[in-house]
């Protein structure tokens, strides 16, 4: 079959650096060795002597009132400790919620959706656990479920949420309506009599999974002092504690919050899971309980990405300017609301993309159902629309004859542009130039299977190993795209975040310990978190503390925003530290040489020096016996709500840019898709660790080739099930699904920031899914206004 | 039930195992060992991927019962594996077919505790050539899907020393990762075996 290609040597590969350097050098992750060796600590990996096992009984019904529930024959389980029930809570607080506290502990009176939680238990084993939970006896009585929008507004509409109370309730056109956010700038309908072409689409985008590898887990541990003591996967330790607390009844200082191992997050844990649950378990059983979900339930565990319906409709005149926008986007979001306002807020104000439209006519809502919850996952409403937006460039483009990228490079909003929001760009916005950097690349060898001689490998074709065809109606296409996505929590959101560093000397050494409450999940921000100490602070041994809230909040792992907001508090509070340094220095030194005084001083390698390089002092002699130690809180710049009729408002901190190139290869009579190539562009400010800045632009890129080809939720249009919760029927790409992902960085820096960085995680995710949408249009010549695409789609069987 | 059996290298004996256990609920809740990772319980992800008799298998496919008397290396274990591999062939990648390691040869060795003085770089530890390799090239975000990773590719190393990337992408096909994209893992395989074949060119 396959000539063996000879295997790639170490020049081939991007190596990270064994040294301990600052920002800008690709330093190794200080988490490694210990995920290497198997001895790093996941949340599901924690143990404690005496430990029960939770388990979750969830809703066998999307939506219906409980009757009664009987839990005798469940308690009566030899190895059962506990079973809790609505009625079992300990306060008057028995909901939480990111934004809205909507969302029950343990259902009361009725479910609002397949897999909600309704009682829990604890017992001595987890398989017994799950078996007394499946003696608890639910009496349900179905109730019609609302599905879309159709059957979510229709007169009579049974209301997901009866009596709202929260601060959408008032301004929502209908009570299952979580938010809605309209965006009116310059006046679309006069400028629509300026386009020569006019097109128009409605496109729709399924529900992804965040599907983390880590499932929900932690461990709860009871205190003696009627606290707890929790150990927990999760993305914002001091959101969840704030959520928590209340519905235990305890202070937040009783709640002592540590970030376990996380296994991956992308969104998934922004919402509580099984936090509560396990508290509870534990304060009434008085053991250490762990909760940890199999694959199966972690698909009801967390929120999805909205599934959305949007209908765009774009106008151009023929020297290929655009003239207007009308769009409209309607998220689903599921029976309770999550994080669906900022969603909403996100898809409305990026729903033009990244280009230059004066006259827009923009509407964006989420939907109460009684689907899946949804809310936070990498792109977070902005990849709905880029899917959306990019289809009908590609349309516009074909309409006027122009080359899509030339078209796209015509409208590319640069630095200065204003957003529909009326917020100015006030940072490097290289758009064109993204799409220019992916369009210049050479593209892989077609048809291999011709010209490859004995090197073709049926491995390269779509279909693969199972043998189904040699390059037989096998076509190449290619396509691209480009996103905006912002950076930070927006609409005028307190986004700060906290560090604490301690410089001290430790056997001769000036050493620095960081302490923050950031969810470390993969990205690398410990990684980072180093590097900024060491640049800062000249030291070269870096100890970084573990996550908990025994520091101030240090916000979300999300947004993109983890190296700009705690790498910001990090570094401003690694600055005062050295001004309290060198004060110590001068007051010991000063006398000795005038540049004390007189000079800008740095540390550098453990020692004071001066700009002009001279050394005044060794760290060590600086420091002795003392040690400084700073708690910090940083903020970027502020942000603005915007308005609720208009849309208008500085909504926004920071945006990220990333263009792609994905070239793919259609079996047209089975309709399977192979990915060859998936190229990338992104503009990241500053690449404080370029080893991590590539993986995450290959990961998220890869999450959006999910997305356009494989990965989706399918729930059940009539009863509201969710009918593939495993890995066996939801399918995230492997290996052999993912192409070569070659990676072009750009670092422009943006002077508002950090050190110039601009947030990446996300970008990447957005501008993939519609370059491989469009790769496989070329390719086929359909129409293609759904993701993912199925091979039933291209076969039209 | 009681199950005798050795896990790297050591003989172990589990005491009141439930017959539905898998051989993943017994290394993880009962041997202290939770490096082979629990994401999907239903064979579909490849983190728990350990060697059963030196073959890779899914641990949470394996009923505990059905190791009774038979060898098993983890994650836990890999660089002694691997040293003792490299020890009882020294040079010798698989080109004579001796490859591998036989039963007898599994049960002589011992893992000893794999504790680092620098746990950055790994150095003072003793890892395997594929461990270092993933740290090296970028091939750890979150590190959930990690243990699999590296048994398994360990165990492709093993058995083809210089493979073509899409002999690599075949090999792991069956182990999902959701950080990384795949590329570092890839560069990472490649690095391996670069210096695997380095080490045997230098003998």
């Amino acid at each position: 079959m396959a000539k063996r290609t000879p295997a790639g040597t170490p020049t081939d590969v991007t190596q990270g650096s064994r040294t301990k350097g600052g920002i800008g050098e690709s330093t190794l992750r200080p988490d490694g060795t210990l995920k290497v060796t198997g001895e790093f600590a996941y949340s599901s990996d924690m143990w404690h002597e005496d430990m029960l096992w939770g388990h979750t009984l969830r809703s066998t019904v999307a939506h219906a009132e409980i009757r009664s529930i009987d839990t005798a024959e469940a308690l009566a389980t030899p190895g059962v400790h506990a079973i809790l029930t609505y009625d079992d809570l300990p306060t008057e607080v028995k909901r939480y919620g990111l934004e809205f506290q909507d969302t029950p502990v343990l259902a009361h009176g009725k479910v609002r959706h397949h897999g909600e939680p309704v009682a829990i238990v604890a017992a001595d084993h987890p398989e017994t656990a799950r078996r007394a939970a499946a003696k608890i006896r639910v009496d349900y009585a179905d109730l019609p479920v609302v599905t879309d929008e159709a059957s979510a507004t229709a007169e009579g509409a049974p209301l997901v949420h009866e009596n709202r109370d929260d601060h959408h309730a008032g301004h929502v056109p209908h009570p299952n309506i979580v938010h809605r956010q309209p965006i009116v700038r310059g006046d679309a309908a006069e400028a629509a009599k300026r386009a020569d072409v006019i097109v128009s689409g409605e496109y729709v985008f399924g529900m992804q999974d965040q599907a983390f590898l880590g499932p929900e887990s932690g461990l709860a541990v009871p205190g003696e002092d009627g606290g707890v003591d929790l150990y927990v996967a999760t993305q914002w330790l001091h959101s969840d504690l704030r959520q928590i607390a209340p519905v235990l009844g305890l202070p937040e200082d009783k709640v002592r919050m540590t970030l376990s191992g996380v296994g991956g997050a992308f969104g998934g844990r922004e919402d509580l899971s099984m936090q509560i649950h396990a508290c509870l378990l534990a304060l009434r059983t008085g053991k250490p309980v762990k909760i940890v979900y199999n694959r199966f339930e972690s698909f009801f565990g967390h929120v999805h990405r909205h599934p959305a319906k949007l209908w765009y409709e774009h106008g151009a005149t023929k020297d290929g300017k655009l003239t207007h926008l009308k769009c409209r986007i309607v998220l689903d979001g599921g029976a309770y609301a999550s994080a669906s306002p900022a969603v909403v807020g996100n898809a409305s104000s990026l729903s033009v993309g990244p280009y230059v439209v004066e006259d827009v006519d923009i509407e964006a809502l989420a939907l109460y159902t009684n689907n899946p919850p949804c809310g936070a996952m990498r792109g977070f409403g902005a990849v709905q629309a880029c899917f959306a937006y990019e289809a009908q460039m590609d349309k516009l483009a074909a309409k006027l004859g122009l080359d899509p990228v030339e078209f796209r490079r015509l409208n590319a909003m640069e630095q200065g542009t204003l957003l529909p929001t009326g917020q100015r760009v006030d940072s490097p916005a290289p758009v064109a130039e993204l799409l220019r950097r992916v369009k210049a690349r050479p593209l892989p060898p077609e048809q291999q299977w011709l010209t490859a001689g004995e090197a073709a490998d049926v491995r390269a074709l779509p279909g693969g190993l199972s043998n189904t065809t040699h390059g037989e109606g096998v076509v190449r296409g290619v396509g691209y795209a480009v996103g905006i996505k912002n950076v930070g929590f927006s609409e005028g959101f307190d986004d700060y975040s906290t560090a604490r560093v301690r410089m001290e000397v430790v056997g001769g050494e000036p050493v620095a310990t960081v302490h923050t409450a950031m969810a470390e999940v993969g990205q690398g921000g410990v990684t980072v978190h180093a590097q900024i100490a060491r640049t800062e602070l000249g030291v070269a041994q870096v100890t970084i503390q573990p996550a908990d809230t025994r520091v101030g909040s240090a916000g979300s792992t999300s947004a993109s925003r983890q190296t700009y907001v705690t790498g910001g508090a990090v570094k401003n509070t690694c600055e005062h530290v050295r001004e309290r340094v060198l004060e110590i220095g001068r007051a010991k030194f000063g006398t000795y040489h005038p540049a004390w005084a007189t000079a800008e001083l740095l540390l550098e390698s453990g020692k004071v020096v001066t700009d002009g390089g001279e050394v005044l002092a060794d760290l060590a002699d600086v420091l002795e016996g003392e040690s400084v130690d700073l708690e910090l809180e940083w903020r970027h710049r502020p942000t603005q709500a915007f308005d609720l009729r208009t849309g208008q408002g500085n909504g926004h901190v920071q945006y990220s840019f990333a263009a792609h190139r994905a070239v793919v290869e259609v079996d047209t009579e089975l309709g399977l898709v192979k990915v060859i190539e998936l190229a990338v562009a992104q503009d990241v400010g500053k690449a404080l660790n370029p080893l991590s800045v590539l993986g995450q632009i290959q990961g998220g890129t890869t999450q959006g080739l999910g997305v356009a080809v494989m990965e989706e939720i399918i729930v059940d249009p009539k009863t509201a099930k969710v009918r593939n919760p495993s890995f066996t029927d939801y399918l995230i790409p492997t290996i052999l699904d993912t192409p070569t992902i070659p990676v072009d960085v750009l670092e422009l820096a943006d002077e508002n920031a950090p050190y110039g960085l601009r947030g990446i995680g996300e970008a990447p995710t957005l501008s993939s899914t519609p370059a491989v949408l469009a790769a496989i249009r070329d390719a086929t010549g359909l129409e293609l206004n759904r993701t993912p695409v199925r091979p039933e789609h291209l076969t039209g069987t | 039930m009681r199950v005798n059996f050795t896990v790297n290298g050591r003989p172990q004996e589990a005491d009141d195992v439930w017959e539905g256990e898998s051989l993943l609920y017994v290394l993880r809740e009962r041997m202290g060992l939770p490096g082979s990772k629990n994401a999907c319980e239903q064979g579909e992800c490849g983190s728990c991927t350990v060697r059963l008799d030196g073959v890779p298998v899914c641990a949470c496919l394996v009923a505990a019962g059905q190791v009774e008397g038979r060898d098993v290396v983890t994650v836990e274990g890999l660089a002694d594996y691997a040293k003792h591999r490299a020890d009882a062939h020294p040079g010798d990648g698989c080109a004579s077919g001796t490859c591998g390691t036989t039963i007898q040869q599994a049960q002589r060795w011992q893992a000893k505790s794999v504790k680092g003085t620098d746990s950055q770089t790994g150095e003072g530890d003793q890892l395997s050539a594929i461990q270092e390799a993933f740290i090296d090239a970028g091939a750890v975000q979150c590190g959930f899907c990690t243990p699999g990773l590296l048994v398994t590719a360990d165990e492709m190393l093993e058995r083809n020393p210089s493979p073509s990337d899409a002999d690599i992408r075949e090999a792991l096909s069956g182990n999902l990762c959701r950080c990384t994209g795949y590329e570092k893992i890839l560069d990472a395989v490649r690095l391996a075996a670069a210096r695997q074949g380095r080490q045997e060119e230098a003998v």
